[in-house]
């Protein structure tokens, strides 16, 4: 249970995907211009991370170790990822197209963001997540719930992100600030923010 | 391949379509990993490996792969490379491999090798996109760099591990400073792009004005003559 505790705070606040650990800033300054698509893109995110993490998990440790064939790790995971994806958006499609209508722009951009591979490459390795966390056991669930706390955390940082940003944007500044450079410093407070996170614990 | 094409090439690599400072791709690497100069240098030049050797391979297979799996394809061609990278780095520079971690495989997501492989490599001939490849990871090893000596030097004082003085700021070698000197670079460099743009297109009239009085000078010393 407290181990359960400390992956989620983990997750979602000290190695927030974005503020912390600089994963899916692409989609972060691409997307984050209207509340309703950062949303999306969020909830798609933590959909297909916990999937990865489910999938890529016992592959590298039952399978890839076993065999000795860890270097193959990135090829593997990329294209389970790219299946995955391709996979999630099929079966949305079929049964859920109200849903497909809202999300569905967003899923292929998921195969290269890199907050999926990131977490998948972060998981897997259990001797390190384990020291880095303070914990002594990590398995498949612990994957799992790492892998959906991170997208939530992904989730809280582009939609307060673009809270801000309609806000920013109306802003009267000199027109080479305009766009990408006051996003910019928009996240650099957010990061000052989720920095204390770290401070606490 | 010409002279002026090549020319055209590396203009556009490293100055009008800068990877970084004018595209805004593959920001996840540049903002993680420009705390140390080192690291920079290291992470453009493997970069710049991956995108001549992609680039390469992709032109030259152009005509094979099928335009419906071409992402894969690519991918796939993308993720060797970064394997080959990941295990010359373990073997022969175990420092750089773990102070580059997790964001050595992240290489293969990198939006500007998959970027300059659909929007060049697949179009062009093999020695033009090499060229592309180079350039633009020259483009990119140049802009990581930049970033890697400014927030080394002010957040820890360093300059590729060497000391300078005691003073440093931590702000600006975690993430928070990381976003904020990215967003300022971007606006210096489009607000220097533009003045250059500005001064060569002033340049440019007052040479095409300059020629047509010269023409107009001599067609009226002509007629003058013609008169005469």
């Amino acid at each position: 249970m407290t181990n359960a505790m400390i992956i989620i705070i983990a997750a979602a606040f000290i190695n927030n995907a974005i503020l912390v650990q600089c994963y899916g800033i692409c989609p972060f300054l691409g997307l984050s211009k209207k509340m309703g698509n950062a949303f999306g893109m969020g909830v798609a995110v933590t959909v297909v991370m916990a999937i990865t993490c489910l999938v890529t998990f016992p592959i590298y440790n039952y399978v890839l170790i076993p065999l000795g064939i860890e270097y193959l790790e990135i090829i593997v995971f990329i294209f389970i990822i790219a299946a995955l994806v391709q996979m999630i958006e099929k079966v949305i499609k079929k049964f859920m197209p109200p849903l497909y209508r809202a999300m569905g722009i967003y899923l292929p951009l998921i195969t290269t963001n890199c907050a999926v591979l990131g977490v998948a490459e972060t998981v897997m390795d259990v001797p390190s997540i384990t020291a880095d966390l303070g914990i002594n056991t990590f398995n498949v669930g612990g994957a799992v719930l790492y892998g959906v706390f991170l997208g939530i955390g992904f989730t809280i940082a582009i939609c307060i992100l673009a809270g801000l940003r309609e806000k920013v944007d109306k802003l009267q500044m000199s027109k080479h600030l305009k766009g990408f450079p006051i996003t910019m410093a928009t996240a650099s407070f957010m990061a000052m923010a989720f920095y204390v996170f770290a401070l606490v614990i | 391949m010409t002279g002026q094409r090549f020319k055209q090439i590396a203009k556009d690599g490293v100055l009008i379509n800068n990877p970084t400072f004018r595209l805004v791709l593959g920001t996840c690497p540049t903002l993680a990993i420009s705390s140390s100069a080192f690291n920079s240098l290291g992470m453009g030049l493997a970069v710049t490996f991956i995108l001549i050797c992609s680039n390469a391979i992709i032109s030259s297979l152009r005509k094979v792969i099928p335009n419906e799996v071409r992402i894969p394809a690519f991918i796939l061609i993308i993720a060797t490379f970064v394997t080959i990278v990941r295990m010359f780095l373990y073997k022969y520079i175990p420092d750089l491999y773990s102070s580059l971690g997790v964001f050595l495989p992240l290489i293969v997501v990198n939006c500007i090798i998959l970027g300059r492989a659909e929007s060049f490599a697949s179009k062009n001939p093999v020695l033009e996109s090499a060229c592309d490849g180079l350039f633009t990871g020259i483009g990119f090893t140049l802009a990581i760099t930049l970033m890697g000596v400014f927030r080394e030097v002010l957040g820890a004082g360093t300059l590729f591990g060497v000391k300078l003085w005691d003073f440093s700021i931590g702000y600006f070698s975690n993430t928070a400073g990381a976003f904020l000197v990215y967003g300022l670079f971007i606006a210096g460099f489009n607000a220097l792009y533009e003045k250059f743009e500005q001064a060569r297109k002033t340049r440019n009239y007052v040479e095409i004005m300059q020629a047509k009085s010269m023409a107009g000078a001599s067609e009226a010393a002509t007629s003058e003559s013609k008169e005469v």
